[in-house]
């Protein structure tokens, strides 16, 4: 498909209780590339295969949990043109000036009714994903160390208005919803997955009584194997694991979750299938057989993927 | 590395805990039925306790379930403390009901 206006998740900007406790996990266990640390003290991360300087950003804080998470748009023209039509939508945004994070250009940021930070943006540097542009080279170094993901893929986020914040999405941002879980009632949707593109997911929701929680950010491996060589590192370095290694049954994708130092869920996601937006009927799952959507060979409804959020 | 003993006030269950040990991986390996570890780094808040006696190490823990009055009251995460003595404590969080629940059931078995 033309990929036009909000292109992919961008980057997120995650508190963690402690630092270097936090660089630890992300750069040596996760395996995220380190790219830099800025005057407020906050160290940026890439996965290996991707182009542009930042993807994940850590910053020390006294709760854990998700500052804002941003998506890169195609140029400065459609930033322009998507904060105009979020202000008409009666949105109210802000500007953030280029240089506020590093490598990254003006930022367009703005509350949704979950209560989750949302940025756009248009320009960040490109670094390279140390392969080379002519003649590149298959994998480096940085594609073997730790669990090595190649991108970060997607997050899920649990807050209220869940409705509200379709709406916003598919209205204004352009995004499709690809799959859903129904309310106890069937009248509404508990939680949705939504995607900009034609992968399986770039953002999801849950409904949840608190407002701005994370339910985890997921980075992408590429097989199988790689996701239980990630539980092989996990279970190593003693990383506490949540669910999995299994398969979900809401975007058929292979996962394990498991938490970071601080508490903040990560997902280790690979698969799904390939929606486009001419899919015009999401898939639907009834609340009753949410197990399924959640860990499709065990069809078991987690306690901890319901309740624990950070 | 020294082992102390933890104490659950409500169901009289004691477990030994390291000192180098969080007292929630202590009560974890227990291998009981029902604990529900959560985030296990502090967040979360489902381990939330309140330490009556005792002395403990602790790391620091997020602020969305642990306030400064909190802390000065012994209430705190069992995922982020380490006993340096015998501990006696209260589980106020989350998993309350199930570790309190798993007494019940165990005297329905005897």
């Amino acid at each position: 498909m033309a990929m036009t206006g909000v292109l992919r998740p961008g980057h997120a900007q995650i508190r963690v209780l402690d630092l270097e406790e936090g660089v630890r996990h992300y750069r040596d266990i996760l395996g995220l590339v380190e790219t830099g640390r800025d005057a407020q003290g906050r160290v940026y991360f890439k996965c290996w295969d991707e182009r542009d300087h930042n993807s994940f950003i850590l910053r020390q804080a006294d709760c854990a949990g998700l500052d804002f998470f941003g998506f890169k748009v195609l140029d400065t023209a459609t930033l322009n043109k998507l904060d105009a039509d979020l202000q008409a939508y009666g949105v109210k945004t802000e500007r953030i000036p280029a240089g506020d994070m590093l490598e990254t250009g003006e930022r367009v940021r703005f509350e949704i009714p979950s209560g989750h930070l949302i940025e756009l943006y248009a320009e960040k540097t490109s670094v390279g994903n140390g392969c080379g542009l002519v003649n590149p080279v298959a994998w480096t170094a940085d594609s073997e160390r730790g669990i090595a993901p190649v991108r970060l893929d997607h997050a899920l986020l649990y807050g209220p208005n869940v409705a509200a914040v379709q709406k916003l999405f598919t209205e204004v941002l352009g995004f499709y919803l690809v799959e859903r879980v129904l309310t106890p009632d069937g009248a509404g949707n508990v939680a949705i997955w939504l995607s900009c593109g034609h992968k399986v997911h770039d953002i999801a929701f849950a409904e949840y009584p608190e407002p701005g929680k994370l339910h985890h950010c997921s980075f992408l491996l590429e097989t199988w194997e790689e996701v239980l060589r990630a539980g092989d590192i996990m279970s190593v370095n003693k990383t506490p694991v949540d669910i999995g290694p299994t398969r979900h049954g809401v975007t058929r994708g292979c996962t394990i979750y498991a938490w970071d130092p601080s508490g903040n869920r990560f997902e280790t996601f690979m698969g799904g299938y390939q929606p486009y937006p001419d899919y015009k009927e999401a898939l639907t799952w009834t609340f009753d057989n949410f197990g399924q959507g959640l860990d499709y060979p065990q069809r078991k409804l987690h306690e901890t993927f319901l309740t624990v959020v950070s | 590395m020294s082992a102390f003993q933890i104490r659950i006030i409500e169901t009289g269950e004691c477990f030994p805990c390291d000192s180098d040990q969080s007292v929630l991986e202590g009560m974890v390996k227990l291998g009981k039925r029902g604990i529900p570890a959560g985030c296990r780094g502090g967040a979360c808040g489902v381990c939330k306790v309140e330490v009556v006696s005792g002395s403990l190490e602790r790391k620091v823990m997020s602020r969305s379930h642990v306030s400064e009055e909190d802390e000065k009251n012994g209430r705190v995460l069992a995922c982020r403390i380490s006993p340096s003595s015998d501990l006696e404590l209260r589980v106020i969080g989350g998993m309350k009901r199930s570790v309190c629940k798993q007494e019940s059931e165990k005297s329905f078995l005897k």
